[in-house]
């Protein structure tokens, strides 16, 4: 005789542009056990119960970025989040706040690319570089200063905790930010004086209100939140130093 | 893109957030409490010649120009970041308000400590 | 002709929503009574100025229970700004290293608290040394 199933309630918000007008929410009867993640119930759903839902997913180990949704309004990320922590009470879910909803749980997240793009995510070499001039040395404490930020895997789970996006999208964001200042404390970068200008900007920083719940939600520990308050005062040093002779707009080589 | 001039007031937001950490609630308490009740500080520190002489001393001038001031500065930023965060975006004019009352606060401050004399 | 209609959610009642926010919601608010207080010690100086008369008026209202009481919301809402102050100071700060090793946020904030401890007796002990 074998046991009967546990069955956890996960509640989706549901959203097909061409036949809803706006999003509604469907309940799901999804068999539970212990080791679950959001994820594994999501693929239960779709495989078993109902091949219309949309989401995004790849890795399931919570270093690709794709799963991130709303999870009883807390971003997570669907493959690091366990029904455990739920069950026996119905779970919520729904596409990352923030952004427009393309279908179910899939979001159009353009605007975040468009800003990643913005901030020149690579290294600007202060001359070009032959390759007969080798690699770049790099000291373990010229690493500690950047690797914290370079631990961004694009999930945007901290642009859906920043209230101050969802209010004024123009604003750039942690994400964004993080990865501008993770390219700013590379001692091998030199391009710091052409991405101050989107700090500076009225779509900068200065939006932030220091919040702090991007910092709490993010999987990776990047600590956006202090890339951001951090830029504020390397702004506002900036805004009121740049007419001195000795200084001028804060250049690359300011504080490696 | 534009540059942002928030630099200055986020620069009086913090100022001001700092000194009222860190002194705000012993002033409170001081002003507010200890002296109108006599609590642990004499009462007569309140009459008006121990305030006057101590409005007229340019270190006391100097503490209450820059309390009010940037209690003033820092609640002003403050405010006009949360009206936002509630929905009202009034954008100049809330700026205006904010701001404005700020400014009117210390330079009230200022014409009436200068008048109090030396 | 594209099937795509992106649904934009409403942001109305955001912070209602998650308790994080209500904190938030919560320390900014302290600002209201940052602000009452820079009024009450302006309209202070303001009653020095205008005489004793005037002075001795507004001491009475200072010794009111109602404003002793407003003083004693003024003095939790100050409190709590400053707890909330140097709780999130780390975050704005670059890393501050001691012999190689990144100074933990605790530290930080524990520091920023103990100075404002310090600081505050030190006013007291100013007004103290004042009044004799």
């Amino acid at each position: 005789m074998t046991a009967a199933a546990k069955l956890i309630t996960i509640n989706v918000l549901r959203y097909r542009p061409e036949e809803d007008s706006e999003p509604v929410w469907q309940a799901y009867q999804v068999p539970f056990t212990e080791d679950m993640s959001v994820l594994q119930g999501l693929q239960y759903i779709k495989d078993e119960l109902d091949g219309t839902l949309s989401y995004r997913w790849s890795c399931r180990m919570a270093i690709c970025g794709s799963c991130g949704m709303m999870v009883d309004g807390v971003p997570q990320l669907a493959c690091k989040t366990f029904l455990r922590d739920y069950f026996p009470a119905a779970v919520k879910i729904e596409a990352l706040a923030h952004f427009p909803i393309e279908r179910d749980l899939v979001i159009d997240m353009r605007d975040f690319i468009t800003k990643l793009e913005s901030i020149k995510p690579f290294i600007v070499a202060e001359t070009p570089r032959e390759l007969s001039s080798g690699e770049y040395l790099q000291t373990p404490a010229e690493l500690q200063r950047y690797e914290q930020f370079s631990d961004c895997i694009n999930c945007l789970l901290c642009y859906a905790a920043c209230p101050q996006y969802g209010l004024n999208t123009k604003f750039i964001g942690p994400g964004a930010m993080a990865l501008l200042h993770r390219y700013n404390m590379d001692s091998r970068d030199a391009g710091k004086d052409q991405r101050m200008s989107l700090v500076h900007a009225e779509e900068g920083v200065f939006n932030c209100t220091a919040v702090g719940y991007c910092s709490e939600v993010c999987p990776k520990k990047v600590d956006p939140a202090n890339a951001v308050n951090i830029n504020k005062t390397e702004s506002a040093k900036d805004y009121f130093l740049r007419w001195l002779p000795f200084v001028g707009p804060k250049g690359s080589r300011g504080d490696k | 893109m534009k540059r942002s001039n928030a630099p200055i007031f986020w620069g009086l937001f913090g100022a001001g957030g700092m000194l009222s950490a860190l002194i705000g609630p012993m002033l409170v308490f001081i002003t507010g409490i200890a002296l109108p009740l006599g609590w642990l500080l004499p009462r007569e520190l309140l009459s008006y010649a121990s305030v006057l002489t101590f409005a007229q001393h340019w270190l006391g001038k100097g503490i209450l120009f820059f309390v009010i001031s940037l209690f003033f500065w820092h609640s002003a930023h403050r405010i006009f970041h949360t009206l936002h965060d509630v929905g009202i975006h009034a954008g100049l004019l809330a700026r205006l308000i904010c701001y404005g009352l700020a400014m009117a606060g210390t330079l009230i401050a200022l014409v009436v400590l200068l008048l109090i004399g030396f | 002709m594209s099937a795509r209609r992106p649904y934009k959610r409403p942001m109305a009642g955001w912070w209602r929503r998650n308790p994080f926010f209500v904190e938030y919601m919560v320390h900014e608010a302290t600002a209201i009574f940052v602000a009452l207080y820079a009024l009450i010690l302006l309209v202070s100086v303001v009653q020095l100025a205008t005489g004793e008369a005037a002075w001795s008026q507004w001491v009475a209202i200072l010794r009111s229970p109602g404003m002793v009481i407003l003083h004693g919301a003024i003095l939790i809402a100050l409190l709590y700004h400053a707890w909330t102050w140097f709780n999130i100071m780390p975050r704005t700060l670059p890393p501050i290293m001691l012999g190689g090793n990144r100074v933990r946020a605790k530290t930080i904030t524990t520091v920023g608290l103990v100075t404002a401890l310090i600081s505050s007796l030190m006013v007291f002990a100013l007004i103290d040394w004042l009044g004799k």
